[in-house]
């Protein structure tokens, strides 16, 4: 991300400190995650301590600080969806793309992340992919709906 | 300003408006065991440990004192049973995380805390902020601060910020209340593993 497109998110907040977390998380939507160069520019121009910055980048879990993949796929483990296979569709995701929960791929495609519950406990097992809920999952039918994210 | 009267375990003290429970008993001779204190920063209410009980209108109620503004007419009391089983526990608790810190240990012979109790986990630092707060509010470098949350927090330079400022200050190396080494050991690795323009200094 480069320091124009940062700057004019910034700006944007006319540079004001108390709207630190709406900066940080535009730059978290457009690029995905955030770059040590990206809070270092955030701190400079907003004039916060780039400890306070990191501090807050690492807190919430809107935040990353390592890369993300374009595509975030959940996959939820929560009580309705366990005992609806839960475990068994991440198996097959983490087969498919490689990475364990927690990790992105090296092609920063996916980013896989297991959650709690997505509160659509009538629809489990429920794999979610950049927002959008697929419902009463299957495991061959996992690769199949990932297949549609490039 | 009138000043505010106030009774603490027995003893008449006078503060004025704006101190703090523990600086009015500590102005009085008494003391408060605490461990995130420092006289030139700001109160932070982090360790818990000055936890004292205060009496008022025939409640009583557990408040931290380094945080606890003086009131009129309050009675409060530094070493009620309760007083003492409370800070035990936190001992104990902080125990599991710096077993071998004196300051720990000689608190922990005086509350009857058993540094066994809970499961170690040895990470040395206790979260009490010393380090972070002087280096913000003292020495305004802000080289070190808090990374994460909860269970994983914990502290961390930054190198850039570091590699040019600690080498000749190190103030917050003895305000450590578990262990001298322990910031010494972040710095260093904080200078050591990560290269400035790598941007993955942040990184867990």
């Amino acid at each position: 991300m480069d320091k124009d497109s940062i700057d004019r998110i910034v700006d944007k907040y006319h540079g004001e400190a108390s709207y630190l977390i709406q900066i940080l998380l535009e730059i978290q939507s457009e690029n995905n995650w955030l770059p040590k160069e990206a809070l270092k520019r955030v701190s400079d121009k907003l004039d916060v301590p780039l400890t306070r910055v990191q501090h807050i980048a690492t807190f919430y879990k809107a935040f990353s600080v390592v890369p993300k993949g374009r595509h975030k796929v959940h996959i939820c483990v929560g009580t309705a969806c366990h005992v609806r296979g839960a475990s068994r569709i991440l198996d097959t995701v983490e087969e498919a793309t490689g990475i364990k929960p927690g990790e992105t791929d090296l092609e920063l495609k996916y980013s896989l992340e297991t959650v709690n519950c997505l509160g659509c406990c009538a629809l489990g097992p429920v794999m979610e992919i950049d927002g959008k809920v697929h419902g009463k999952m299957a495991p061959g039918k996992t690769s199949d709906v990932l297949k549609n994210y490039e | 300003m009138s000043d505010i009267l106030l009774q603490i375990d027995g003893k008449e003290v006078s503060a004025t408006e704006g101190m703090t429970l523990l600086s009015a008993a500590r102005t009085a001779g008494i003391s408060i065991p605490t461990l995130c204190h420092h006289e030139k920063l700001e109160p932070f209410g982090g360790c818990r440990l000055c936890i004292v009980e205060v009496e008022a209108g025939g409640w009583t109620k557990l408040v931290v004192s380094c945080v606890y503004p003086v009131e009129e007419n309050l009675i409060v009391r530094t070493r009620s049973e309760k007083v003492d089983r409370i800070r035990k526990s936190i001992l104990e608790l902080l125990l599991a995380h710096a077993p071998d810190a004196f300051e720990l240990q000689d608190l922990a012979k005086e509350y009857g805390a058993d540094k066994n109790r809970f499961e170690k986990d040895a990470s040395f630092c206790i979260h009490c902020g010393l380090c972070v707060r002087y280096c913000a509010e003292v020495k305004k470098k802000n080289a070190i601060g808090f990374i994460d949350r909860g269970i994983r927090k914990e502290i961390s330079f930054i190198p850039e910020i570091a590699a040019r400022e600690c080498n000749d200050c190190k103030e917050c190396f003895p305000l450590c209340p578990t262990s001298y080494l322990q910031a010494v050991f972040v710095l260093t690795e904080g200078l050591a593993f990560s290269s400035p323009s790598s941007g993955s200094a942040t990184e867990e």
